[in-house]
């Protein structure tokens, strides 16, 4: 589903933490494009550098070096309300663990993002259109404890598309569900990519889940493998 | 939709909820029962003092007016202020401590009959011996006596022959020459007070007497009542201001904790706020929030105990204690309870709101 406009640019991007007295290079120059519509999967080992390079996208983190742009803002200039602004408005997270607000029911996880990104009350009708493809209308009164797991990732799904965000980054989400749930999932994630050409990076160690990508990035040793 | 997050997360933990709320209402009621302990008790002893039904009352000089004070004024000045312009009547009584804030009052009854219109009996009568004693309802209720039983003040036992409404004087009172001997203070006052033939002469005589007495505490009874408030009693407001203090003490620590163990519990909560573009101020916001209802729930239960207290100081202790219920100190303390819930939310919100949204995600 890419239509060629950039949305991702990655150059030599780099990333050191400092564990007690060692440097822990994290990330050794990572270069990736990403195309508005695109639907990759990101494999690789444990340790390769995935989820480090989700933060940087999602601006839980800055890079050390290099250079990485989400449509052509850079992240690396960006200050911590500036990637404050980027989390509200350009970016979704899907993680394995779901973690929506277990006090607050499916409705109001998804409502509280729309409200941290300082939209007004009110679903639209096309948003009404996407639970429906979601397949959890009818659940959003019920608190996540009342929810089966692959219910709960599909309001956190919901969640994560509510303000319409450049790009989705799912880290492993299907890692805590059955075969099936899975298959639902992702089947939901290769829909939304299709019907709303939603931009989608998903971190995988299924080559099963990799496989309903359209691109599978393989990273190793904190670079980009091929 | 925060005041919603707001509530869920108070509705979580009910346990934490009620043991916070309950806490802060109790440091509420700490501060608004002393308040109304002080100005209770003060404004029954101003009611006490108004039914004495004098215009004037004097003591020694260098006594204080509204503490307790020691029998040291001559018997023989009552003839001198019976003999002044506009008095019509000039009575005497002699004040003694028995522990704590009671006293006993010597009276002549048939003088304070005339000074007052008497005492209104509940069951018995007046004095028949030197070791009769009359006390108030209050009293009674308190010690359980009735008309017969004994009473057991100052190294003796005396015995209870009347029972009167209370609002008069004092709570206990006997016989003024008895309680003169027993006190060794023959012949001595602790107070006099005077009638006069129209209250609207008070300040003339006042001014009489003060030129003739210099040194002498003389004030009405008006300005008597108006003199008994906290601000006039040593050391109370000072008191209180302690008590205030700690009680914002118990605030800040019981809010710090509360708060300190839920910011912990929900660091991936908040990891999650973060994620979808919670900024810190947002997340100070649901911690601060959550602060004040914790806190405006707490002044409610505080002031509702208070009724509870003052129900059990008007049931176990009514005639030690009077407690008034305050509503003008509900605002100030429920303000000072705010205040010092967020004093105690600060560090913890702040913990919240500097969160590493990556630690706080992987927080298990």
């Amino acid at each position: 589903m890419s239509n060629g406009e950039l949305v991702i640019r990655a150059r030599d991007v780099r990333k050191v933490f400092r564990v007690g007295d060692v440097d822990v290079h994290a990330l050794r120059g990572v270069d990736l494009d990403v195309a508005r519509g695109e639907f990759i999967s990101v494999i690789g080992p444990s340790g390769s550098g995935k989820s480090t390079f989700f933060h940087i996208l999602g601006g839980l983190t800055p890079p050390t070096s290099g250079s990485i742009s989400i449509h052509g803002k850079d992240l690396r200039a960006m200050s911590e309300a500036d990637r404050t602004e980027l989390r509200k408005k350009e970016v979704g997270f899907v993680f394995q663990k779901y973690n929506l607000l277990p006090t607050l029911t499916a409705a109001d996880n998804i409502a509280i993002a729309r409200h941290i990104a300082g939209v007004k009350d009110g679903g639209d009708r096309k948003f009404q259109e996407v639970l429906d493809l979601l397949g959890i209308s009818h659940r959003l009164s019920h608190k996540p404890r009342a929810l089966s797991g692959g219910e709960q990732q599909r309001v956190a799904i919901a969640r994560a598309i509510v303000n319409r965000p450049s790009i989705l980054l799912a880290d492993e989400p299907t890692g805590n569900l059955d075969t099936e749930n899975s298959a639902v999932v992702l089947e939901l994630l290769r829909d939304l990519n299709r019907r709303l050409s939603q931009t989608i990076l998903m971190i995988t160690h299924n080559p099963e889940a990799a496989a309903y990508a359209a691109r599978i990035v393989r990273m190793r040793d904190g670079r980009v493998a091929d | 939709m925060l005041n919603k997050l707001v509530v869920e997360n108070l509705k979580h933990r009910p346990v934490r909820t009620f043991l916070s709320v309950l806490a802060i209402g109790v440091e509420v009621t700490m501060m608004l029962t002393l308040v109304g302990l002080s100005e209770g008790m003060l404004e029954d002893s101003a009611r006490r003092a108004r039914g004495v039904g004098a215009d004037i009352i004097i003591r020694a000089p260098g006594t204080s007016l509204i503490s307790l004070s020691s029998a040291s004024m001559p018997e023989k000045l009552m003839e001198f202020f019976a003999a002044q312009p506009h008095v019509t009547l000039a009575g005497g009584t002699v004040v003694y401590p028995i522990g704590g804030v009671s006293t006993i009052t010597g009276i002549d009854l048939d003088e304070f009959n005339r000074m007052s219109g008497g005492f209104r009996y509940l069951a018995g009568g007046p004095f028949r011996e030197p070791h009769d004693i009359i006390v108030d309802e209050f009293y009674a209720a308190q010690n359980k006596l009735m008309v017969g039983s004994t009473v057991n003040l100052m190294n003796r036992d005396w015995r209870v022959c009347g029972v009167v409404e209370p609002g008069k004087l004092a709570r206990i009172v006997i016989p003024r020459t008895t309680l003169q001997d027993l006190a060794g203070a023959t012949g001595k006052l602790s107070q006099i007070f005077l009638k006069l033939d129209s209250p609207a002469n008070t300040a003339q005589v006042l001014a009489a007497l003060k030129e003739k007495l210099p040194d002498y505490q003389m004030y009405s009874i008006e300005e008597l009542t108006s003199l008994y408030s906290v601000s006039n009693v040593p050391g109370l407001s000072a008191f209180i201001g302690v008590i205030i203090g700690l009680s914002i003490v118990v605030g800040f620590l019981v809010v710090f904790l509360s708060m300190y163990t839920a910011v912990l519990e929900r660091t991936r909560e908040v990891g999650v706020l973060k994620a979808l573009g919670a900024s810190p101020a947002y997340v100070l916001n649901i911690i601060c929030r959550e602060t004040v209802l914790l806190a405006l729930a707490g002044s409610a239960v505080g002031v509702a105990l208070t009724y509870g207290s003052r129900w059990a100081v008007m049931t176990l202790a009514p005639a030690s204690l009077t407690q008034k219920i305050v509503p003008e100190w509900w605002p100030i303390a429920a303000f000072i309870a705010v205040f010092g819930a967020l004093a105690g939310a600060l560090y913890p919100a702040w913990k919240a709101a500097q969160q590493d949204a990556i630690e706080a995600l992987s927080y298990e």
